[in-house]
């Protein structure tokens, strides 16, 4: 059997006809436990649902649209304001897709800050999910320990590249400049106290009496309906796929880290819990392996030394009129990546975060199409929310960890 | 599974529904025939030895002033296999449909909701094909490369009686 995503006026009709028993009720947009601005429509009979249809648009901005008017450099910036809660990751799927249409090499140096900073992304990332997720319900402390770790990841990122949250510190070619000199030390810091930080939140939660009734046994999808809804990362890992594309397909170098898969076995809502969990551990381990390499390495190799992509260095271009041109012209008009299209997925906090890439010659993309993982996970809410209590459709739309910005990009 | 592999299954299976193959930074592209495009994905997915279980990916493209002018992309990933496969369908200007992949990949449904809401590729046997993006009242298909950028006249002195007359605000 198929399985069946309504759409939301397939539910309010008959409702709106006054020809069912059930009751309609609109969940959002402005929702609490929505997590941005998504409408779920719910019948329900009584307190059962029985059948539900995501709503998602209502923050539609254009986005792939309004790069095909940017240049290539200038629009990373717009990458960042997708998966607001992972911006480096975005950056970084955007700047894979079109370093490998041009060919460009990376120096190894530029790739391990950018696992480094993407592992602190997926850290913080699933912070969030798990603060957010343990306060939709009703625990409230977790969401306090869970922000405290995550300003100080948060600082790290204002530290290399002075923002916060929308950082664009991940460009095409490398990344933006030369790490600071106290980088070092403070990504140590965070990665001495991050494994006690996570044995805190787990015996806040993983024994929890209160914890494991709302959790064990809710949502369940098994691993044949999740890998043909088309879910990616942890939720699909919670059903017992071992699909990782840092092992599948790897980039940046993930195939000389040695990390492990975490994978779950029942798909519910705990198994989505434990495996984010082990995940953070995992991060972990990856950022201190990446913090060891870039502690042998000299200063100096953040970007790419192919003049097509990246400008010359500061000090030449205060010496040299040809530096100060090509400068000039880099930054006003652009490079031209050959004609073709390439197509990059990565492992983001979310899931599989594709981006393709069309170009046509000319210094601006001529199509740009993310797949965003929480755009195709949220297909998934009415098969696993169907036949189970509102409450739990709460606990749900939490443990899927959608982002609407990623959503309606 | 390579390339090469996959290719010669193909060739041996479906060899007059593929018009082009290429291959670009290690990815097989495969440009087929729409009237094959759902036998072929179904039976990538089916094949024991192929198993392309998992779609990642599903886009239309504007080749504006080409033909065939729209193109659709399809990623197939085969989780046991490690491997991935772009199929590409072109679709002329005055007829840009398709057949729907969601009877055999539910994970499709949205993403073609979405190629037809901004790109206007109609996908024939689709349970539900409306936008999901924009309102439902929007006319038009904004990724397409000749839809205006700018859909407002700006209103200056001269000409703000005209162009206020026409919006919907509430009248006195």
């Amino acid at each position: 059997m198929t399985i069946q995503i309504p759409t939301p006026q397939e539910i309010m009709a008959p409702a709106l006809a006054g020809a069912s028993e059930t009751m309609v009720l609109n969940m959002g947009p402005h929702h609490p436990s929505t997590h941005g601005v998504l409408r779920v429509v719910v019948e329900l009979d009584g307190e059962l649902v029985v059948n539900l249809a995501p709503d998602v648009g209502f923050l539609h901005t254009g986005i792939e649209k309004t790069m095909e008017s940017k240049t290539y450099q200038k629009a990373v910036v717009l990458t960042d304001r997708m998966d607001y809660l992972a911006p480096l990751s975005n950056n970084l799927c955007y700047a894979l897709a079109v370093e490998q249409l041009m060919g460009v090499e990376i120096p190894e140096r530029a790739q391990v800050i950018r696992v480094l900073l993407v592992e602190l992304q997926r850290i913080s990332s699933h912070l969030v999910w798990l603060g957010t997720h343990a306060l939709d319900l009703a625990a409230m402390s977790v969401f306090l320990y869970a922000m405290r770790e995550r300003e100080q990841i948060l600082d790290i990122f204002e530290l290399v590249s002075g923002a916060r949250m929308m950082t664009s510190y991940i460009r095409i070619g490398g990344v933006a400049y030369e790490l600071p000199a106290d980088f070092l030390p403070t990504v140590d810091a965070l990665l001495q106290v991050m494994p006690d930080c996570i044995d805190e939140y787990e015996a806040l939660l993983t024994g929890n009496p209160l914890w494991l009734e709302r959790t064990v046994d809710v949502g369940v999808v098994n691993a044949e309906d999740a890998v043909a809804l088309g879910l990616s990362g942890a939720n699909l890992r919670a059903t017992g796929v071992p699909y990782d594309v840092r092992k599948a397909l790897p980039y940046c170098g993930y195939e000389t880290y040695d990390f492990r898969i975490p994978v779950g076995k029942k798909g519910d809502n705990y198994d989505r819990y434990r495996v984010r969990m082990a995940e953070m551990r995992e991060s972990v381990r990856i950022a201190r392996q990446a913090w060891e390499r870039l502690c042998a390495m000299p200063p100096g190799d953040f970007m790419t030394h192919d003049r097509k992509v990246a400008p010359p260095p500061k000090q030449e271009i205060t010496h040299s009129m040809e530096a100060l041109i090509h400068h000039f012209k880099l930054w006003t008009e652009g490079f031209k990546p050959p004609v073709g299209d390439s197509y990059v997925s990565i492992e983001s906090p979310r899931g599989v975060l594709g981006c393709y890439v069309v170009s046509d010659g000319s210094p601006k993309p001529w199509r740009v199409h993310f797949r965003g993982p929480s755009f195709i996970n949220l297909q998934a809410l009415t098969h696993m929310a169907k036949g189970r209590l509102m409450a739990d459709l709460v606990a749900l739309v939490a443990s899927l960890d959608p982002v609407l910005g990623e959503v309606d990009r | 599974m390579d390339n090469q592999t996959l290719l010669k299954h193909l060739r041996d299976r479906f060899g007059d529904a593929i018009l082009a193959t290429d291959e670009a930074h290690g990815e097989l592209r495969v440009n087929l025939r729409r009237e094959a495009y759902v036998a072929v994905a179904q039976w990538l997915r089916d094949d024991p030895a192929l198993r392309y279980t998992f779609l990642e990916n599903l886009c239309a493209v504007d080749y504006l002033g080409r033909t065939p002018r729209f193109e659709v992309v399809v990623h197939l990933v085969s989780m046991q296999h490690i491997h991935r496969v772009c199929l590409k369908l072109g679709l002329p200007e005055a007829d840009p449909t398709l057949d729907s992949l969601t009877p055999i990949f539910p994970t499709a449904n949205y993403q073609e909701r979405e190629a037809f809401d901004l790109m206007g590729i109609r996908f024939t046997g689709h349970p539900s094909l409306t936008r999901i993006l924009l309102p439902d009242d929007w006319v038009g298909h904004p990724q397409r490369k000749d839809h205006p950028l700018v859909e407002e006249e700006i209103a200056f002195t001269f000409n703000q009686d005209r162009i206020y007359a026409q919006k919907p605000f509430a009248k006195e």
